[in-house]
């Protein structure tokens, strides 16, 4: 960690602290699982080009997880991968819509192109944060973010324009998504301060800005149809899907097999 | 030097002996020249293969990506496994410049008529297996490729100094895994070592049979396409992996391996037999790394259907 990051952390009111560690840990969380379920992708893609991006979407996506970790670090001392092999479903903090499983293609690429639109609406917002090691973070991980909107964007226009098998498995996705989109814009205990204190950036606000961006594609553009279910987020982020303990069980499996690995 | 079925009707010698002229000034032969239609079925023949051996590569260590024990070593890997659907990218573009398309080539390989690498029929069965691949099979693949890389068909040279370049980062990450094993934990030094024995036969037979029986290499030396033979490139693969091996503490699983007095390392006799079954697919996984590709074509053929679709829509558009 740098002496800008470890100096920042010396800035922070215990409850500020504290509260800054649960949002890096979610913000990292979604990441790791999100990146996971891309990575299922690799060597299984419709096209060898899609096997060559959505491979460098996944490792941006945990070269992020990784940059908040080391914020995180600053913070407690804590340990990235101690915290991504060694913690159970129960101390994940990832959102329930990145832990369902990777679906078809249709699935894969609308769930990217919501989560792009909040993470890039997050990251731009997140640049002029008042904890400099965060908006340098954002700065950075702005840049990439841009170009996978560009990407995930582009693919929802050409499946829901595409033929009739494309258009229909779009629509089934975004129908199964919609409803969890809505936890990706659930604070975590003590958000409120942070926002207050300039940290992080608002989500109601946020959750504006990104629907004014995705309605449009989806509806307009795409024509595709929003479902009925209420955009509900439901429980918090440390309720989780059936399906993280066991990616978490497979992703965790050589880590935990030698725990007392100095090196891997 | 030139022999005389190389000839095919409508080819003279004279064009054959210019051709060969040509390659012993070394100079390269580009899509659009005149070559010998046996030139250009053996370059098809290689180059698809080689393609779809980095096709097929892409599985076994693929399935590790899932599991891959730090986030490090996890960026790490899908960032080699990706490198290799680069890879068939450029080589499926080389072959493409002589005139046979990657659909026909994709259905060669999904239909079993083509070959790829028999290597990639090996299971992977721990995560060593991953850094002993990158480091023996990958190393095994530069020694090869590095001489491609000078061979007589422009396009297909080019790619492989490409390949080669990259393929010096999966053979480092290999090798700097297998060495921290090796010096780890117990657990982890039986997982390299484990490896090492699974792997090492393999990688010295993927460099092809030995040069009394390898039927393709007359023909592809004198056209400049294969500059070593495969004992001569499987001796200086030895050379060098062999001291490191042992370097890092680990055993090569051959008793009459040896250095002789000229400083070669000498391999004891290699079992062709299994060789041949995997080859012929009698043996390894090639029914499950075809079924495995078969599958993502086939899943992937709305996709592709849609992206057609799409981009005649837009040609509709804006010819209206």
């Amino acid at each position: 960690m740098t002496a800008t990051e470890q100096q920042a952390a010396g800035t922070l009111s215990g409850p500020l602290r504290a509260a800054l560690i649960e949002k890096l840990t979610a913000l990292a969380d979604d990441e790791i699982i999100l990146a996971h379920r891309d990575g299922e992708w690799t060597g299984h893609a419709p096209i060898l080009e899609e096997d060559i991006a959505l491979a460098n979407i996944a490792q941006d996506e945990l070269g992020h997880a990784g940059l908040y970790l080391e914020l995180r670090r600053a913070l407690d001392g804590s340990d990235a991968d101690q915290l991504a092999f060694f913690r159970d479903a129960a101390d994940y903090r990832s959102a329930r819509f990145v832990e369902l499983p990777k679906g078809d293609w249709a699935f894969t690429m609308v769930r990217q192109f919501l989560f792009d639109t909040y993470e890039a609406l997050w990251l731009d917002a997140a640049r002029t944060s008042t904890y400099a090691p965060l908006a340098e973070v954002a700065e950075k991980a702005f840049r990439e973010e841009k170009f996978h909107l560009q990407h995930t964007a582009l693919w929802v226009e050409r499946l829901a324009l595409g033929t009739g098998e494309s258009r229909r498995r779009t629509q089934a996705a975004l129908d199964e998504l919609w409803p969890y989109a809505a936890q990706l814009f659930q604070p975590v205990p003590g958000e409120a301060e942070l926002v207050a204190a300039r940290i992080v950036p608002d989500l109601d606000k946020l959750r504006g800005s990104w629907e004014s961006f995705v309605l449009p594609h989806l509806t307009g553009k795409c024509g595709l149809t929003l479902p009925d279910a209420p955009a509900d987020a439901g429980a918090g982020r440390d309720t989780h899907t059936e399906h993280l303990a066991p990616l978490l069980a497979e992703m965790q499996s050589v880590a935990r097999a030698v725990p007392n690995a100095e090196v891997w | 030097m030139t022999q005389p079925q190389l000839v095919q009707p409508g080819e003279t010698a004279e064009q054959h002996a210019a051709f060969e002229a040509r390659i012993g000034r070394g100079e390269k032969i580009e899509p659009g020249d005149w070559m010998p239609a046996e030139y250009r079925r053996q370059l098809i023949r290689m180059i698809s293969q080689h393609a779809h051996s980095e096709v097929v590569g892409m599985l076994p260590e693929g399935e590790w990506i899932t599991r891959a024990p730090t986030l490090k070593r996890k960026t790490i890997l899908i960032a080699k496994v990706q490198d290799e659907a680069g890879h068939g990218q450029y080589l499926y573009h080389a072959a493409e410049t002589l005139g046979i398309s990657r659909e026909e080539m994709l259905d060669a390989l999904l239909s079993g008529r083509a070959k790829y690498s028999s290597i990639f029929n090996y299971p992977t069965q721990s995560w060593a297996d991953v850094g002993m691949i990158g480091w023996l099979v990958d190393g095994a693949a530069i020694k090869n490729q590095t001489m491609l890389a000078g061979c007589s068909y422009g396009p297909y040279s080019r790619a492989m100094v490409r390949i080669c370049s990259e393929e010096t980062f999966h053979h480092k990450q290999g090798k700097e895994m297998i060495v921290a094993y090796a010096g780890g934990t117990p657990e982890q030094r039986q997982m390299a070592q484990d490896a090492l024995n699974r792997w090492w036969w393999p990688a010295l037979m993927m460099l092809g049979p030995h040069d009394a029986d390898s039927p393709n290499t007359g023909a592809l030396a004198g056209w400049g396409i294969k500059l070593k033979t495969n004992d001569e490139v499987r001796q200086e693969f030895i050379n060098e992996h062999a001291p490191e091996l042992l370097e890092a503490g680990l055993t090569i699983p051959d008793p009459d391996l040896h250095q002789d007095a000229e400083g070669n390392w000498k391999h004891g006799p290699i079992n062709w037999d299994e060789f041949w079954a995997v080859v012929k697919g009698q043996q390894g996984l090639n029914r499950e790394r075809l079924g495995a590709r078969r599958e993502a074509h086939e899943d992937g053929a709305w996709v592709r259907e849609a992206l057609e679709a799409y981009a005649a829509r837009q040609v509709g558009q804006a010819a209206d």
